[in-house]
């Protein structure tokens, strides 16, 4: 019954294969699998967007999705959005305003906050506080956070 | 999470053939953010998922002024809140849809997996009501079509035997002056469980209603059509006296439960209050048409 399933995705843009058991989560894979630790487990019920990855262009949270549901798939994490050595501007803005303490939800709020600015990159303060309303947080109270996106937005546009 | 085997069917025959074959022990998967949950707690134990959005039938969005809204049961709520279409034609059930869980949840759940999951508390399920909504089921057996207010039958449980799957909801296009609307109740801006939650659709002609439903969710075991309220409302002028009259039936079908979220009391009075605010909501919205 467990047997494992071939999986093939395009993980950041490189082609990936990977074994899973089909009740093993794509959190589960790319952490414990494919070694992408970078996305966070917190509550695995969907409630605090620190397994936040991107699932063909929409932001997902990889604890509710089963591995084998990447079977062709694109999926992008936070490990994607750095470029070599330059920080993506919301990467660089959250180190600037101190927009993290543990650190255990910064990749969902990275992915999320990338995710929100490709389909809005201006804005409110309103629509960054709705948008991330998926993503917990118990160090920062996340004022930090959203001056943070915000910022990155002022940055992104060139402004 | 205990171990299961996983099939991704590409069409509905397929499908349909592995459930004739699996039987109880296997459940289909949409968007799986109730189901997934639900298998790691160990509430629900299926030995065999069968992902249902490959399927085209469950992932089409279609309509015409002719024969309205066709919705795939499986197609996630992102999709329905961006689509001009619904938006313009069926208000109601975008505000209902739109109001399920955080963007992450939106990219996967879907209207149909809310159905099916038989919570009271649905968001979509009101609005799907209102609406008049027919529930088209396919199995191996063959396709039959049920009303969305007949699908559940107590909390967690629908008529669906295990070998049928819901494929799509069929929803009239707005005649005349028609719209919809949806509300619920929460003691928070979003991300939450609904207190009370109603939908209402009314046509309006000449300041008068000629055809109202009402649904209500969270106020009993299975969501509701307030017949008696609609039905008192046509022929009614379009008035604050006749939505009162008619939020007071509403509330008379209400049998809450009192839970952390609420009390019975509570909850008998939202049902009047959101009664009044969606009827008057969707009125306005049928006028401006
Ligand atoms: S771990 Fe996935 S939402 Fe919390
Ligand atoms: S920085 Fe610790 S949870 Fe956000």
């Amino acid at each position: 019954m467990s047997g494992k399933v071939q999986v093939e995705m395009a993980l950041n843009g490189e082609a990936t294969e990977f074994l899973c058991e089909p009740r093993q989560s794509l959190l589960e894979v790319l952490r414990d699998v494919l070694g992408f630790t970078g996305s966070k487990e917190g509550c695995l019920t969907g409630d605090c967007g620190a397994c936040s990855v991107v699932l063909d262009g929409r932001l997902v949270c990889s604890c509710l999705v089963l591995g084998p549901e990447a079977q062709g798939k694109a999926v992008e994490t936070v490990e994607g959005m750095a470029k070599g050595n330059t920080l993506h501007p919301l990467q660089q803005k959250f180190l600037e305003h101190a927009a993290l303490q543990c650190g255990i939800c910064t990749p969902g709020f990275l992915v999320a906050a990338k995710v929100l600015l490709e389909k809005n990159p201006n804005p409110t303060e309103h629509e960054v506080r709705y948008a991330l309303a998926g993503n917990l947080c118990r160090c920062t109270g996340y004022d930090k956070i959203v001056r943070a996106v915000l910022d990155a937005a002022t940055v992104m546009q060139g402004r | 999470m205990h171990a299961i085997t996983y099939d991704s069917p590409k069409s509905l025959a397929q499908a349909l053939s592995l459930l004739a074959t699996a039987g109880e022990k296997a459940r289909v998967l949409a968007g799986g953010t109730d189901l997934i949950i639900q298998m790691r707690a160990g509430v629900r134990k299926p030995e065999q998922i069968v992902d249902l959005k490959a399927i085209a039938e469950l992932q089409m969005i279609a309509f015409s002024p002719q024969d309205g809204l066709r919705l795939g049961a499986a197609v996630c709520c992102a999709r329905i809140t961006e689509d001009a279409v619904i938006k313009q034609h069926y208000p109601g059930l975008v505000e209902g849809a739109a109001l399920i869980g955080s963007d992450q949840i939106q990219s996967r759940c879907s209207v149909g997996g809310n159905v099916c999951n038989g919570s009271p508390a649905a968001d979509t399920t009101p609005a799907l009501i209102a609406l008049g909504a027919q529930c088209v089921i396919s199995s191996a057996r063959g396709t039959r079509t049920v009303p969305v207010e007949q699908m559940v039958t107590a909390p967690g449980r629908t008529v669906l035997q295990p070998d049928e799957i819901l494929v799509e909801f069929r929803i009239a296009a707005p005649q005349g002056h028609s719209s919809d609307c949806y509300q619920r109740f929460i003691p928070r801006n979003e991300m939450d469980i609904a207190v009370v939650g109603v939908g209402a659709a009314v046509t309006v002609e000449g300041g008068k209603f000629t055809a109202v439903r009402i649904g209500l969710g969270a106020v009993a075991a299975t969501p509701l059509l307030a017949k008696a309220a609609g039905d008192s409302l046509v022929g009614k002028s379009v008035s604050a006296e006749s939505i009162a009259a008619a939020a007071v039936l509403a509330q008379q079908i209400a049998t809450p439960i009192t839970d952390m979220r609420g009390t019975a009391e509570y909850r008998k009075h939202l049902v009047g209050v959101l009664t009044r605010r969606v009827v008057t909501e969707a009125a306005a919205r049928a006028k401006a048409k």
